[in-house]
């Protein structure tokens, strides 16, 4: 490793004010940064409560979606690999070919097939989205003249854990760059976005084009393959209609988005988020019991028609997007409430609109995305009313 | 003033849409076709001009107290001269843009205008502000409805630009340009391009 300090320590000086690549120093303290600890140190008179800073953040968060990434190589190549062995169908393109070469057989009882023809599906999607989210990032950097910061490592991860494993790269690229540029740089960059990026870039791709995220023939990596997620069959017959048992949707052997299908990976994510303290725990609580007061609540109403009106709450919790949402989501620290008592109204909230999106809207089959935007939008105001009421009441206290 | 300025000045300068913000419900409604876009404008427009001039031809007659429904009744008598008159010769666009046209009325531009302008000035002073502030309109909602009806059905002014996929071609349509709100995304684009360029649109911090 000692050779890459070298080179980069005697590249430094191009970088500096005068050098000849001044312009493109963001880039050249990412990477020093991203493999070296920085040797800055705080000079002058400091108050330190703790080493605490966004690098550490992103990091701990990008530890807490480990599971999950495990879990979305594993199932998104067990799906795919248990549809072609039931089907028979041969598997087509590069990936085949990669997986010939490996000498893998489609064999869904094989993990290293299972984890390997996933990488294949997720991987590509991954590399595109760091270069085109990248990319902006980097640009905005140079012009607005800072680093380049560590926000979007996680905005780059979440992204393409919510996107179906069919999802053409170009739309993925589309999306990143809709989601870095309007979700979050034309507010100011990272901390002063109001929506979570990588929320707003699925959005868009879901509003301009709805074929490739959404229906019955996008969730599993086959082509031409239709089956619908656990939450389409739901819509359309009932509890009864769902072909998956309760654990299997817990654990997350089901289509759907990559990093959403497994519920057991999202809450070890979530204990870890909470036992280093960076992930609010007040919000994934509140969400959980708006999520459960909501659809308790629609379970008393009944309808005849709306088969989501019956879903008990626990199916509700496993299924769908759900527990990536309330865990990975609808935490990231900058786009929700900042106040104690905000966050309980803003997952609260967050809990409420889901459900109603996702039982009442026949349009759409999910509803986290929206709600969560939704309720992104309202954290300002939330904090803004707790704030004044606390005013108020110490003013009534104190004369 | 000069006539220059004042039919100049709010395309760029003081746009009524980017600076004053003030008729965006129709830059959001009707920018799906450039087709309509056009209809719309010089419907717009002329509405503008034509109740700015009158109501600056009467300014000294009518009385403050009641001066709004004067105004109202002017422009909207000018807004039903134009629907008929696209129900007569333009029935087609007519169709798709229906309640959008009698709508005019309650544009924002045309009342802010006659209180802001024509109140206070000559006719034909009066007359030119109202192209003026028309042209801003145009020119914004030609920038909204061009990249929307570009992206969303890969056509300008319906002749196919991008071949759509399910029509054989490359060009997968956009859904989210067909859909109103892509609009606030083109105008706050264009906002921030014009308050790049001339910093001093840019409102004062709080």
């Amino acid at each position: 490793m000692k050779f890459l300090r070298d080179f980069l320590d005697s590249k430094e000086h191009l970088f500096h004010k005068g050098g000849k690549l001044e312009k493109m120093y963001p880039l050249y303290e990412a990477i020093d940064t991203f493999a070296y600890t920085p040797a800055d140190v705080t000079a002058g008179q400091t108050h330190v409560r703790d080493g605490i800073d966004l690098k550490r953040t992103m990091i701990t968060v990008a530890m807490a979606l480990f599971p999950v990434i495990i879990w979305t190589l594993y199932n998104t190549g067990y799906q795919a690999n248990a549809v072609l062995a039931s089907t028979g169908a041969e598997a087509e393109g590069w990936r085949a070919s990669v997986m010939a070469m490996l000498n893998l057989a489609h064999d869904p009882a094989n993990i290293a097939s299972n984890m390997v023809y996933g990488f294949l599906w997720f991987f590509p999607v991954f590399l595109v989205t760091q270069i085109a989210g990248g990319t902006v990032e980097l640009i905005f950097s140079v012009i607005r003249k800072h680093e380049i910061n560590e926000g979007f490592l996680v905005t780059g991860i979440l992204y393409p854990l919510i996107l179906p494993p069919t999802i053409p790269l170009w739309q993925v690229a589309l999306g990143i760059i809709f989601g870095v540029l309007v979700g979050k740089e034309i507010y100011g960059g990272t901390g002063k976005n109001i929506f979570n990026p990588a929320l707003t870039a699925r959005a868009f791709l879901f509003f301009a084009y709805p074929a490739q995220i959404s229906g019955d023939a996008v969730w599993t990596a086959v082509d031409g393959y239709t089956g619908a997620t656990a939450l389409g069959q739901a819509a359309a017959g009932g509890l009864d209609a769902v072909t998956y048992s309760w654990s299997e949707l817990f654990f997350g052997l089901v289509p759907g988005s990559m990093g959403e299908t497994s519920t057991l990976a999202c809450l070890l994510g979530a204990v870890y988020l909470i036992a280093t303290g960076i992930g609010s725990w007040t919000i994934m609580l509140s969400v959980v019991i708006g999520m459960i007061v909501t659809s308790m609540g629609l379970n008393l109403i009944g309808s005849e028609t709306n088969f989501m009106f019956n879903i008990p709450w626990y199916y509700h919790f496993v299924m769908g997007g759900f527990a990536f949402a309330f865990v990975f989501m609808a935490t990231d620290p900058v786009s929700a409430s900042m106040t104690t008592k905000g966050k309980w109204f803003y997952g609260f909230g967050i809990g409420v609109m889901g459900i109603v999106v996702r039982c009442i809207n026949p349009a759409f089959p999910e509803g986290w995305m929206l709600a969560i935007l939704f309720m992104n939008a309202m954290g300002p105001l939330i904090d803004y009313f707790v704030i004044n009421s606390n005013i108020k009441r110490r003013m009534a206290r104190n004369g | 003033m000069k006539i220059k300025e004042l039919v100049f000045d709010p395309i760029l300068k003081n746009n009524p849409i980017a600076l004053q913000i003030l008729g965006v419900c129709s830059a959001l409604a009707v920018t799906v076709q450039l087709k309509n876009v056009v209809v719309m404008c010089v419907a717009v427009t002329l509405v503008i001009a034509l109740a700015n001039m009158s109501v600056s031809i009467i300014r000294n007659h009518i009385p403050g107290s009641i001066r709004i429904i004067v105004q109202m009744t002017i422009i909207a008598s000018l807004v039903i001269i134009a629907e008929q008159f696209l129900k007569a010769f333009l029935f087609d666009q007519w169709k798709t843009m229906a309640v959008y046209v009698g709508l005019i009325i309650t544009n924002c531009i045309v009342m802010g205008r006659t209180e802001a302008f024509a109140l206070k000035n000559g006719p034909v002073a009066s007359f030119f502000d109202g192209i003026g502030n028309g042209l801003g309109y145009s020119f914004i909602l030609l920038f909204v409805g061009f990249f929307r009806e570009l992206f969303g059905s890969g056509k300008v002014f319906g002749y196919t630009v991008f071949e759509l996929s399910k029509d054989g071609g490359w060009y997968e349509a956009n859904g989210l340009a067909l859909l109103p709100p892509s609009a606030f995304f083109l105008i706050g684009l264009i906002i921030w391009i014009l308050r790049t360029k001339d910093p001093s649109q840019v409102e004062p911090q709080a």
